[in-house]
C-alpha cells in the first residue's frame, strides 16, 4: 500500500514534470527527416557568382547560336535585339549607365546584368518558357557563350565552363550598390 | 502596368453582364418568397460581384476601389507570377533546407503544420506597383492594385532554422519556388531570423494557388517578389546568389548613375480608393477613404488635400492600425460643386513621409525602373461630379 502510494506520487511528479516540459518550447521539435545527398543534388541547381554550383560541361558561341535560333529567337529576336520579350543584346557607348536618364535604353545582358553566372543560372532554370528546364548543361553553357559573345564580352571561340564563366567580368558590375535604407521594421514600443 | 483602353472596355462589359444576371434572380418582394436553403459553400451576392483586373499572362490586380476595411478577400488578392500558377499536390509537397546547416532536412506539409503556428496580418505589395502611363479613366485598382492584405498563418522561419541548426558564418538564404520559373531570391539571414514565415494559411484557410499553395515564404513589409511562392528549397549561404530577379530585375537605377540592389523594404504609401474613377459625386457630404501602408512599421498619419496639395488635413485612421498592414483612413468632406483635386499622403512611425512625384523623379530620374515608386497621387473631381485620375507624366 505504502509502495502503491509512493508509486502514485512518483507518477504524479513525473506527469507534472512532463507537463512543464510540454509547456516550454524545446530547442528542436524533432520534425522532418534527414535529406540525403542525392535528394539535395537533385534540387540544388543554383549557381553563385564565385562559380559554386556550376556543373561539368562546356559550350562555345557557335553551338549556342544554333540553339538560340531554334529555341530563343522567337521571343528575343533574331539577334537578341528585336524582342518582343526582353532585349538581351546591346552595349552602351563607353559602358556608361544612362538608365535613370533615358527610359528608352533597354536593360540588356551586356549593359545591365552584373554577373555572367546569372545568365547560366537563369537560362538553365527557366528557359525556354515553352519547355523550362529542358536544356542540357552543355546547351546552357553554349547559349551563355553565345549571349556573352553577342554582347561583345567574350571572344568568338571562348569556351564557357565551370572554370571560365565565373571569371567573365561584366561591364555594369560596378554600378550596382546595395540599398542603404534600414530594412527592418520599427519595433513596437513597450 | 500599362492600362489600355481595351482593359477599360473589357471591365465595363463584364459589369453589364453581371447586372443582367442579377436582375433575373431578385424577386420584387423578398418577404413573399421563401429564400434559398443552406449550401456547403457560399457565394457573393449576385449584385455584389467583384473581380480582379487581369492584364496579360503574369499580373492581376486587386480591385481596391471595390473593397472596404483592410482585409483583401483571398480570391481578390493580386497575382504576379513568372511562370504561371503551378498545380502542386499537398501530399507530395516538401521543403528542403540545406547549405550551411548542421542537419539538412526535408519537411513535408504535415511536418510544417506540426510546428508552433503564427498568424500575422500583413500587406503584400509588388515592388512595381504604379501605372506610370495611366490615363484619366483609371481606377485605384488599375493604378496600384498590386497590394493586398491578408492574415497569413504558418511557422516562423526562425523555428525551422533552429530545427536544422544554422552554422556560424551564414549570412544569406536562397529561397526557391517550384513554379516553371523556379524563381529564386536571396534573403538576408537577419530577416529570416526576425519575422519571416513559411506560410500555409491565408485568411483562415489554405493559401490560394496563386498565392503559393501549399506553402510560401512570407517576408513582412518587403517587396512581394522576395516572398517566394510554392517554396521548395532554402539554401543557407555566406553570400547572396545574385539571381536574375535581384540583378536584371527588381533593381532601380538612380539619378546618381547607380542601380539600387536588394531594396527589400516597401516605403510608406497611401491611396484614395473613393471617390475615384469611375465614381460620380453628388453635392453634399462625401467620405474620402482609402488605404495606407508601410514596410517600416505602423502608419501614424494620413493627410488629405482637396485642393491639389495646397492645404492638408489629418484623416481619421480606423482601428486596428497594425504594423506592416493596410490601414484604412477616412475623411469627411463637403463638396459644393466646382473642381477639386483629392490627394493623400502617408507618414509612418519612422517619420518618413510619402514623397511627391517630383521628389521621386529628382532622386531616381525619368528613366528609372517602375520598382519602389510610391508617389502622392490625385483624383480630379470635375464640376459635373465625375472623378478621374490626375494624369501624371513621368517622362
Amino acid at each position: 500500500m505504502t509502495r502503491g502510494i509512493r508509486q502514485g506520487v512518483f507518477a504524479a511528479l513525473l506527469l507534472a514534470a512532463a507537463g512543464a516540459a510540454f509547456a516550454q518550447s524545446p530547442a528542436r521539435y524533432g520534425l522532418g527527416r534527414a535529406a540525403t545527398p542525392a535528394e539535395i543534388s537533385a534540387l540544388d541547381i543554383d549557381v553563385r557568382p564565385d562559380g559554386a554550383g556550376l556543373p561539368d560541361g562546356s559550350g562555345v558561341s557557335s553551338a549556342g547560336a544554333t540553339i538560340y535560333a531554334s529555341k530563343c529567337a522567337r521571343c528575343h529576336g533574331a539577334t537578341g535585339k528585336e524582342g518582343p520579350n526582353d532585349v538581351l543584346v546591346g552595349r552602351v557607348p563607353g559602358d556608361g549607365f544612362p538608365f535613370a536618364a533615358d527610359p528608352k535604353v533597354p536593360h540588356t545582358i551586356g549593359n545591365y546584368w552584373p554577373y555572367a553566372t546569372t545568365v547560366f543560372d537563369y537560362v538553365r532554370r527557366a528557359m525556354p518558357t515553352t519547355a523550362p528546364g529542358s536544356l542540357t548543361n552543355d546547351e546552357v553553357y553554349a547559349l551563355t557563350a553565345f549571349l556573352l559573345h553577342a554582347n561583345g564580352i567574350i571572344e568568338a571561340g571562348a569556351v564557357m565552363d565551370k572554370a571560365s564563366l565565373p571569371k567573365v567580368a561584366m561591364p555594369a558590375r560596378k554600378y550596382f550598390v546595395p540599398d542603404t535604407r534600414t530594412q527592418t521594421a520599427a519595433k513596437p514600443k513597450p | 502596368m500599362k492600362v489600355t483602353r481595351r482593359d477599360l472596355i473589357a471591365g465595363a462589359a463584364g459589369a453589364v453582364a453581371l447586372a443582367r444576371t442579377a436582375g433575373a434572380q431578385t424577386p420584387a418582394d423578398p418577404t413573399k418568397v421563401r429564400g434559398t436553403p443552406p449550401r456547403a459553400l457560399g457565394d457573393r451576392a449576385s449584385t455584389a460581384r467583384v473581380q480582379r483586373i487581369v492584364r496579360g499572362q503574369v499580373v492581376s490586380s486587386t480591385p481596391l476601389h471595390d473593397l472596404m476595411g483592410i482585409i483583401t478577400p483571398s480570391d481578390l488578392h493580386f497575382e504576379r507570377h513568372h511562370g504561371g500558377v503551378p498545380a502542386i499536390a499537398p501530399e507530395t509537397y516538401s521543403l528542403l533546407i540545406h547549405g550551411m546547416v548542421e542537419r539538412p532536412t526535408i519537411f513535408t506539409l504535415a511536418d510544417l503544420k506540426r510546428f508552433p503556428s503564427h498568424s500575422q496580418i500583413h500587406f503584400l505589395e509588388c515592388s512595381g506597383n504604379l501605372g506610370r502611363t495611366a490615363g484619366p479613366e483609371t481606377t485605384p485598382g488599375m493604378l496600384a492594385g498590386l497590394t493586398s492584405t491578408s492574415e497569413w498563418t504558418g511557422v516562423r522561419l526562425s523555428t525551422l532554422l533552429g530545427e536544422v541548426g544554422v552554422r556560424s558564418g551564414a549570412r544569406w538564404l536562397l529561397a526557391e519556388g517550384a513554379d516553371a520559373a523556379v524563381l529564386t531570391r536571396s534573403v538576408p539571414i537577419e530577416k529570416a531570423l526576425d519575422d519571416a514565415l513559411v506560410a500555409y494559411g491565408q485568411n483562415g484557410e489554405a493559401l490560394r494557388p496563386e498565392q503559393g499553395y501549399p506553402a510560401r515564404l512570407f517576408l513582412p513589409g518587403w517587396e512581394g517578389n522576395a516572398s517566394v511562392k510554392w517554396l521548395r528549397r532554402l539554401e543557407v549561404s555566406d553570400q547572396p546568389f545574385m539571381t536574375r530577379e535581384e540583378t536584371s530585375k527588381y533593381t532601380e537605377p538612380f539619378a546618381n548613375g547607380t542601380s539600387r540592389q536588394f531594396s527589400f523594404r516597401m516605403d510608406a504609401r497611401s491611396l484614395i480608393t473613393a471617390p475615384a474613377f469611375p465614381n460620380r459625386l453628388e453635392r453634399g457630404w462625401v467620405e474620402i477613404t482609402g488605404i495606407a501602408w508601410t514596410g517600416a512599421g505602423r502608419i501614424t498619419r494620413v493627410d488629405i488635400s482637396t485642393d491639389g496639395g495646397a492645404t492638408w488635413a489629418a484623416a481619421r485612421l480606423q482601428e486596428p492600425v497594425l504594423p506592416l498592414a493596410h490601414t484604412r483612413f477616412r475623411h469627411m468632406w463637403q463638396w459644393n460643386g466646382g473642381e477639386a483635386v483629392l490627394m493623400s499622403r502617408a507618414v509612418d512611425e519612422t517619420g518618413y513621409m510619402q514623397p511627391t512625384k517630383a521628389e521621386l523623379l529628382a532622386q531616381r530620374g525619368p528613366g528609372t525602373a517602375t520598382y519602389h515608386l510610391n508617389p502622392i497621387t490625385g483624383w480630379v473631381v470635375q464640376p459635373d461630379g465625375r472623378v478621374v485620375y490626375k494624369e501624371e507624366s513621368w517622362a
